[in-house]
């Protein structure tokens, strides 16, 4: 996987509130596993049709057991509210080797309205508190909106070789880089 | 059913040839299994096939794949007279996500021969 030499601006970290195109006021906060019921109310709301590489589970069971990876204490999660409902969720996973791979989920209703674009921004603002340096996604590459959006927060295509795209983004500079002088 | 299953070193390469010698086991499939990655990778598949296979009382018939595992897979499974070419999947991402891996693209892109992707 690879990543851009520079690093994006800084996003705003939770917790925020925005106006979203649909006029609804959408809190924006940090998650955790403490969330996971509300979480799992909006999964089994989920559209199938916006299901995407296996993600997420169809059945409760199968939610369940993918939050608990999702919510552990390692990664990142901000949720969207509106009113009481949870409306969408961003999250970045470790791996193996200091990154983090990032997804993102709206549910049907909320989706074209910006909330989107503020879970991507908010999730990516507190990775940058937290002092993450490098993102990665995947992303089907007939997947134009998703692809429009992640292009349009900073992320950049790595690799176009396979069904699915790769595309990153450097939250900050590496941290093992040395100053050059003059 | 004549089926060929390529297996590299991976937890889902193991767990589709043991879906294949099961279904053989009940089925009565004449299996070969292709082995593909490193030299060294290649001969320590070869061996742990063999040896799943006599375990399970069928003939071991292996064969390894040294340059494009994919496009071999196809070749062979296309011009040998099989009836079904079995490959395994990538690893899923840390969030779950599915990777298809080159090797199974290419053959669904590519065989005439019906193709399996375990997952």
């Amino acid at each position: 996987m690879e990543f851009p030499d520079e690093p994006v601006d800084e996003f705003p970290a939770p917790p925020h509130d925005i106006e979203d195109a649909a006029n609804r006021t959408i809190h924006l906060r940090e998650a955790d596993s403490t969330d996971s019921e509300v979480l799992l109310e909006m999964y089994l709301e989920f559209e199938p049709e916006d299901r995407a590489q296996g993600i997420p589970p169809v059945r409760e069971e199968g939610i369940r057991d993918w939050l608990d990876v999702l919510l552990a204490p390692h990664c990142y999660n901000v949720i969207a509210r509106h009113e009481e409902r949870v409306v969408g969720h961003s999250v970045l996973v470790p791996d193996e080797r200091g990154a983090y791979e990032l997804a993102i989920f709206v549910l049907q209703p909320y989706q074209g309205a910006g909330i989107g674009t503020s879970l991507l921004e908010t999730l990516l603002g507190l990775g940058q508190d937290q002092g993450v340096e490098t993102v990665w996604l995947t992303v089907e590459r007939w997947n134009e909106p998703a692809i429009r959006l992640y292009r349009k927060v900073g992320f950049e295509t790595v690799e176009a070789e396979s069904f699915e795209l790769e595309m990153s983004i450097r939250l900050a500079p590496a941290s093992d880089q040395t100053e050059s002088t003059g | 059913m004549h089926v060929l299953v390529g297996i590299d070193d991976s937890d889902l390469g193991f767990q589709a040839l043991e879906e294949v010698i099961e279904r053989a086991l009940s089925a009565g499939d004449d299996v070969t299994v292709a082995v593909y990655g490193t030299e060294s990778t290649r001969d320590r598949l070869a061996a742990e096939a063999t040896e799943r296979l006599e375990a399970a009382g069928l003939p071991a018939t292996i064969r390894q794949l040294e340059d494009r595992p994919g496009a071999e897979l196809v070749q062979i499974a296309d011009s040998e007279g099989f009836d079904r070419l079995v490959v395994s999947g990538d690893e899923r991402t840390p969030m779950g996500k599915i990777r298809l891996g080159s090797v199974a693209e290419f053959v669904l892109l590519n065989a005439d021969t019906t193709v399996t992707v375990v997952r």
